[in-house]
């Protein structure tokens, strides 16, 4: 089937004001009579949860946290994009638009993102108002930095922590809600069951973490904003509670996930230290600003970094790509790592890592300059690593930190089931193959704060009220699935802990649906899956009891689910016959290592339909056009 | 590597009376979180058909405010400005003994193990920790100037993540640093004066019906904060709370 956007005609500028108008409306008397769920208290959930309560709808918002403010928006460190040209450094919303649609190598949908980039100026006034403090020069006016894939200083950013910041703003919004009446919160809660009636969502199954209990929520509408899926490989800069679950589930009740193979690695994680590493902390790539990458040229060089000596050493960032050095794009030196470790001059411990020195930098401008440069994140490598990264190299190594891919919705931001609404990183509309650092958070908020209350109202205006209550048979049925699920975890009492089994997914992810694919690796993934998946249901200890607080089931059900879905990754990959952004095919690539696209064929959102498990997902194509751009090869030379 | 042995808060539940269990942690590794040390003595719990131990984490990188665990007497552990998640066990030597405790307070009822309802913070936060706008509508980002000394104070303020370290460190169960941290941050910005005072009273009263203790000025919550938050605020939400008084 082709699948259509749904996307304003009129001229690109003029697309978010035609649809507004052809919206329509709740008015204020009825919007009480409503009731809508939000699944999620990221910066999407929390400020749409917000937003919603304040025109006056009836919000249920849950988060699987003990808090809203803990959803994991607030570990984004660097900063938000908005086009407000502040600097008077040429930027426009047009320059945000083009970057984000080029950044995302031509694989997102035009309407979409030039929506995102006007949004944006609105995003910074709105932070500002509820008390964001944003960085600001001695003037007092906001200050700005740049970013990588953009020649504009246009990223606001509160000190390391702009997400927590942005998060807290949200936050804060939905608590004045709560106390209003208007929203009421669940935290603690899962959700892990969607209620679809007669093609329109209606409600969702929930388990209370606390309790153990199993209940049915109904609603009017759904919005889904509950993140990305990094964790399928396991070892990834998400928390340790972000899941699939959620999302996944809306697709096996017949929603289409889009673009699952497209995820983002991020050159400058801290490497896992062994088997026991829970999860990847990210430093910022800044450093590379500063820092020199290099591995031993011997392989298996297992002596101390200060005593490998100058002509020993492979710079080879600066080797492979003279003109940009270590500064090379994301993806091109998270292969150029993954390369050399391969070849077994990786360093530390398994032999996963690559050095970032800054000896060069400390020689040339002093140690001082470094530490006012980056203190805090050399304080946080020692706390980590605990090495001192003035005396000595740096390792850093790839991992895992953002899905480009989710759950298919049209420019409303509605999935294929109507009245199911997908924000966020949950979605995969406005990155295209690759996301542009500070960009998630401009999204999260847009979609939450400005765009949803329009496109929600329109569904809910053509809808009535309270047209399904928890007594409907759909809810008994899920119900009963959802409760017998838990029940089949708890008694298999296998030999294999839950963790064991998402690690050894985990591994086969990374090494071959990871920074590089092939298609002999993707067949292999899609052979050696179904056989974990099937050891699992089979092997998998669950402790403790349903009835309770258990940390244990809550995780089998996630890896559970990720067992199916990383499938789906795979076969999407496989289908995807082309390089494109952070889905590299080794089959296809430029001359210097870029990826390298197939715009005959490939330029189109591929949106699966679920068939059944083990079963070959139905692709629908959505087709990529573009009125505005013209198509380029995805260059930063 | 190392051998450690863990004396642990065990408590099914809220009505459990709760005592400490002694586990031996054999062969961890300096390299290794606390909490990943913990995932390792979990695993061998799992193994032997027991329950392993429920602890609260989420993030791992110090910035969600989840990870909540009483070490050997102090909250979060023996490095500063360093939550349990990004405390490493090179912190600690081969033959250690290390209590782990939850959260004590009040106004922090344990649901299971180490884990423990914090909701009273949030709560704190819905009495009025906000400035009272509506999406949209809002003036141009720049309208609004703020001294760079300002805005670099309410930052430090909102630094906060919410964990309750200061709530377990202070022997009177004080939530006195969360609400002033939340407080002064609003209260040094523009657009947060304009309800400073309403908010200041509000939050105060939701902390004292939570059954937060009174601050006596001990300091531990500035001692255990991972974040550094300074009591400096405690004194400027006093000041806050006098002004109020007067209008």
């Amino acid at each position: 089937m082709i699948l259509d956007g749904n996307c304003p005609n009129g001229l690109l500028h003029e697309k978010w004001d035609i649809r507004r108008h052809e919206l329509k409306l709740v008015s204020p008397a009825n919007r009480r009579k409503f009731k809508i769920i939000v699944v999620g208290t990221g910066l999407a959930g929390a400020s749409a949860a917000a937003t919603l309560g304040e025109l006056g709808y009836n919000v249920e918002a849950f988060c699987y946290q003990d808090s809203a403010r803990r959803a994991h928006s607030i570990a984004a460190q660097g900063g938000i994009n908005a086009a407000k040209n502040y600097p008077n450094d040429g930027d426009s919303i047009y320059h945000l638009f083009y970057d984000t649609i080029k950044g995302g190598d031509f694989r997102s949908r035009e309407a979409n993102v030039y929506r995102l980039a006007m949004i944006s100026n609105n995003i910074i006034d709105q932070c500002v108002a509820q008390g964001v403090p944003f960085a600001r020069d001695y003037a007092g006016y906001l200050d700005n930095r740049s970013f990588g894939g953009s020649q504009v200083s246009r990223t606001f950013y509160a000190r390391g922590q702009t997400g927590q910041q942005l998060l807290l703003g949200a936050y804060s919004a939905l608590s004045r809600q709560v106390k209003a009446g208007t929203v009421k919160l669940y935290p603690r809660t899962e959700m892990l069951d969607i209620i679809v009636i007669d093609g329109e969502a209606k409600g969702i199954i929930v388990r209370d973490l606390v309790t153990g209990e199993i209940r049915g929520h109904s609603a009017d509408s759904v919005c889904l904003c509950t993140g990305g899926y990094s964790n399928a490989f396991s070892l990834s800069s998400n928390a340790m509670g972000s899941n699939i679950t959620a999302t996944f589930r809306a697709y096996k009740k017949g929603a289409y996930f889009a673009n699952p193979c497209y995820t983002q690695i991020h050159p400058t994680c801290i490497p896992a230290s062994g088997d026991y590493q829970s999860k990847l902390t990210l430093m910022s790539e800044s450093l590379r600003n500063d820092g020199r990458v290099w591995v031993p040229k011997k392989t298996g060089d297992k002596r101390p970094a200060n005593d490998i000596t100058e002509d020993e050493r492979d710079y080879y960032l600066e080797r492979k790509y003279p003109s940009y050095g270590n500064l090379a794009p994301r993806d091109i030196s998270s292969r150029a790592a993954k390369e050399v470790c391969d070849e077994g001059r990786g360093v530390g411990p398994g032999g996963r890592g690559v050095y970032l020195d800054f000896a060069d930098s400390i020689k040339r401008l002093g140690e001082d300059t470094i530490r006012q440069r980056y203190g805090n994140l050399f304080e946080m490598y020692e706390r980590i690593t605990g090495e001192d990264a003035y005396k000595q190299p740096m390792r850093i190594y790839p991992a895992p930190h953002y899905t480009m891919g989710g759950l298919w919705v049209d420019y409303n931001l509605e999935s294929n089931i109507k009245g199911l609404f997908i924000l966020g990183e949950a979605n995969f509309s406005d990155h295209g193959a690759n996301r542009l650092g500070a960009s998630a958070l401009m999204q999260g908020l847009a979609d939450g704060y400005f765009v949803i209350p329009y496109t929600i109202a329109d569904y809910l205006a053509k809808t009535k009220p309270g047209k399904v209550t928890i007594t409907h048979p759909e809810f008994k049925k899920s119900l009963d699935e959802t409760s017998s699920l838990m029940e089949r975890l708890l008694s298999i009492n296998g030999k294999k802990t839950v963790n064991e089994f998402h690690r050894e997914l985990g591994k086969i992810m990374w090494d071959n649906v990871g920074m590089t694919r092939s298609e002999a690796s993707l067949k292999k993934t899609l052979e050696e899956i179904p056989l974990i998946r099937q050891e699992f249901w089979k092997n998998v200890k669950v402790s403790g009891a349903g009835s309770e607080l258990n940390q244990e089931l809550e995780k089998a059900c996630r890896v559970a689910d990720f067992l199916e879905f990383a499938e789906l990754m795979a076969w999407d990959a496989l289908q995807r016959d082309e390089s494109c952004g952070g889905h590299f095919r080794v089959e296809h690539q430029m001359p210097d290592g870029e990826a390298k696209r197939n715009d005959e064929e490939f330029c189109y959102v591929a949106a699966w339909e679920y068939k059944g498990i083990g079963k070959t997902p139905e692709l629908h194509k959505e087709p990529l056009t573009f009125e505005s751009i013209k198509l380029a090869v995805r260059s930063y030379k | 590597m190392m051998n450690i042995a863990l004396l642990v808060w065990r408590q099914k539940n809220r009505a459990d009376k709760g005592r400490f269990e002694r586990y031996e942690a054999k062969d961890i590794s300096h390299e290794m979180s606390f909490l990943e040390m913990l995932d390792v003595v979990n695993e061998g719990l799992i193994k032997d058909g027991k329950e392993p131990i429920a602890f609260d984490h989420d993030c791992r990188e110090g910035i969600c405010g989840m990870c909540s665990q009483v070490i050997n007497g102090t909250p979060h552990g023996p490095a500063e400005r360093t939550t349990v998640c990004q405390l490493h066990m090179r912190n600690f030597k081969d033959g250690d003994v290390i209590y782990i405790e939850p959260w004590r307070a009040k106004a922090f009822p344990v649901i299971k193990d180490l884990i423990v309802d914090r909701s009273a913070l949030d709560r704190i936060i819905q009495a009025g920790g906000y400035i009272s706008v509506h999406t949209g509508g809002v003036p141009d980002a720049n309208a609004i100037l703020i001294s760079k000394p300002d805005a670099d104070t309410a930052m430090d303020a909102a630094e906060c993540i919410g964990c309750g370290a200061c709530v377990a460190a202070c022997p009177n169960g004080s939530a006195m640093l969360f609400t002033s941290a939340k407080v002064i941050h609003l209260a040094n910005l523009p657009q947060g004066k304009i309800e400073a005072v309403r908010r200041v009273c509000m939050m105060t009263e939701a902390m004292q019906k939570e059954g937060f203790g009174a601050c006596s000025n001990h300091y531990e919550c500035q001692a255990a904060c991972p974040k550094g938050i300074k009591v400096s605020f405690i004194s400027a939400l006093n000041r806050e709370f006098v002004k109020a008084q007067f209008k």
